[in-house]
């Protein structure tokens, strides 16, 4: 049995009407709206603050970009010990028993060792201690370079990341492969190493962006911008210009608790799956609201629709 | 040709259907129920007028390429029109979208109305996103590096990664702007079809009904 009340409001208005002309209404607002954003446009411009470059991350903190090399090649980056997508070094966060990610299998592998480390040195004419270390390296089983990673990682850490107060120890050629990818980043060359990686044409930045990240660098300046998650980053923008402000439902989880302890177990450990899977509901909550007990009442109960149809209300003598 | 065949053809079907529910005078009016008397029902057009420009500054970045806003004064200027446009659409669009929440714009079976605006709305924050991962600066490389973990937990990264510019990039420019078009094309027409909400308590009197 239909609703009497829905049969009125979905049936062609046959009241009072007034003159409206939507196209004049149109124009109109493009034309007003084209002269703010064009005033906006010359007075601010808008922001574009200059790419991090791997050249420009071994120069400004050469230590930094050291010691990141030398946990490429130990396997205690952030990215090695990732898990899916890029490798099964851990089975990443989880939803309860389930582990998405897991699920959905390694879908662009990376080798830290080889992809950030090794394959990079060999594109370019390295001096003789560097040469003759990546001989050493390539020329060694597999357990024998985890030993002289981890080892010399592991010595890195207690000093420091100072490599001149690292004492002597069995690192083989671990201190000279990651002296040999300092200079090549210092020089400028990795960049276009690590874009290639063999290939003419290459627009995937995954792995540039993954062992960038691994540094404390990038971090920094993030930091510096006020972008990390934890301060609403992922809504603010560089400089003084508005950002995704949209996304201040999403960034808004991961300021409260437990989503703000990486510490807590199970929902701050996990808190981007459990986070995309609140933001998820609420996407849905919202394209279904008029179907939500409760939540579509609200208009009826808390009448700011008598200032939208004021006149209409005063007079109808409602 | 007879009425038996034309009534079985898909195509006169969909004239009829076309013709009975979005007639032009329903399409193109030139009147509005008299309660359309707010400045809230300007919010719906504005954000028309925003994504417009956001369309029409976003046409010349493709055309000129995805670093020329990065070393040309006028395509930093295009850029900026892109950036400004984008932001004024969100105001007017979330307003727009409380506005109808409050007058319960869904009414009168216009609930589709209502699921295409929010699925619009939900549409155009992936679509900027995806415009934020491809500015090729400083912003979108951290923005990229951080949502990756977001994605990736929940296994979208393995299908969805923000950290490949030429897949944002594709997505931005030709995929994601399709389905924002037809959505708003459907809830356009979808407006002009069923018409605008009348206010909550405008049939109390026909229904006997005191509020």
């Amino acid at each position: 049995m239909s609703d009497p009340r829905a049969e009125l409001e979905a049936a062609p208005w046959s009241g009072p009407t007034r003159r409206y002309d939507l196209i004049k209404e149109g124009v109109v607002a493009l034309l007003i709206l084209t002269i703010i954003v064009t005033a906006l446009s010359t007075l601010f411009g808008s922001p574009d603050d200059k790419q991090i470059t791997f050249k420009q991350w071994a120069v400004a903190a050469p230590a930094d970009f050291f010691a990141t090399s030398v946990q490429e090649l130990a396997g205690t980056s952030g990215t090695a010990g990732y898990g899916a997508p890029y490798n099964t070094a851990s089975v990443g966060v989880n939803l309860g028993p389930i582990h998405l990610a897991k699920i959905m299998g390694v879908t662009h592998p990376i080798d830290t060792v080889n992809d950030f480390v090794i394959t990079p040195l060999t594109t370019v004419a390295n001096a003789a201690p560097v040469a003759d270390a990546l001989k050493q390296w390539q020329g060694s089983d597999a357990k024998t370079q985890s030993t002289w990673a981890t080892n010399y990682d592991t010595a890195l850490s207690k000093a420091n990341q100072d490599p001149t107060k690292v004492p002597a120890g069995d690192f083989g050629p671990v201190p000279q492969l990651a002296a040999g990818l300092l200079t090549m980043a210092q020089a400028g060359s990795l960049d276009g190493a690590l874009l290639s990686q063999g290939n003419y044409f290459q627009s995937d930045y995954t792995k540039q962006t993954l062992f960038l990240g691994d540094g404390g660098y990038f971090s920094d300046q993030s930091t510096a911008s006020n972008l990390q998650g934890s301060t609403w980053g992922m809504m603010n923008e560089t400089g003084r210009y508005p950002g995704q402000a949209w996304l201040w439902l999403y960034s808004f989880w991961y300021q409260i608790p437990p989503f703000n302890n990486s510490n807590s177990h199970p929902f701050g450990a996990n808190a981007d799956a459990w986070i995309m899977v609140i933001m998820g509901a609420l996407s849905l909550g919202l394209i279904c609201m008029p179907l939500i007990p409760g939540v579509r009442s609200l208009p009826y109960k808390i009448k700011i629709h008598r200032l939208v149809w004021k006149d209409y209300y005063q007079e109808q003598n409602l | 040709m007879s009425a038996d065949i034309e009534k079985e053809m898909w195509t006169s079907k969909l004239r009829k259907s076309w013709q009975k529910n979005l007639p032009v005078e329903k399409l193109l009016p030139d009147t509005q129920p008299s309660y359309v008397a707010s400045w809230i029902y300007l919010f719906g057009v504005a954000t028309l007028a925003a994504l417009a420009l956001i369309i029409a500054s976003g046409l010349v970045l493709s055309f000129e390429g995805a670093s020329w806003y990065h070393f040309s004064r006028v395509g930093h200027f295009v850029n900026s029109l892109h950036f400004w446009a984008v932001q004024f659409f969100f105001i007017f669009m979330v307003v727009h979208l409380w506005g109808k929440f409050w007058m319960a714009a869904w009414r009168g079976r216009r609930l589709l109305t209502w699921i295409t605006g929010a699925l619009a709305f939900v549409g155009s924050i992936a679509t900027a996103f995806t415009g934020y991962l491809i500015q090729s600066n400083f912003d979108s490389q951290w923005i990229s590096y951080e949502a990756k973990d977001g994605f990736n937990s929940v296994g979208i990264g393995s299908r969805f990664n923000v950290t490949n510019f030429g897949q944002m990039i594709l997505l931005h420019v030709a995929f994601l702007p399709v389905i924002i078009g037809v959505i708003t094309i459907i809830h356009v027409l979808l407006v002009r079809a069923k018409g605008v909400v009348p206010p909550i308590d405008a049939f109390n009197k026909e229904l006997g009904e005191r509020k």
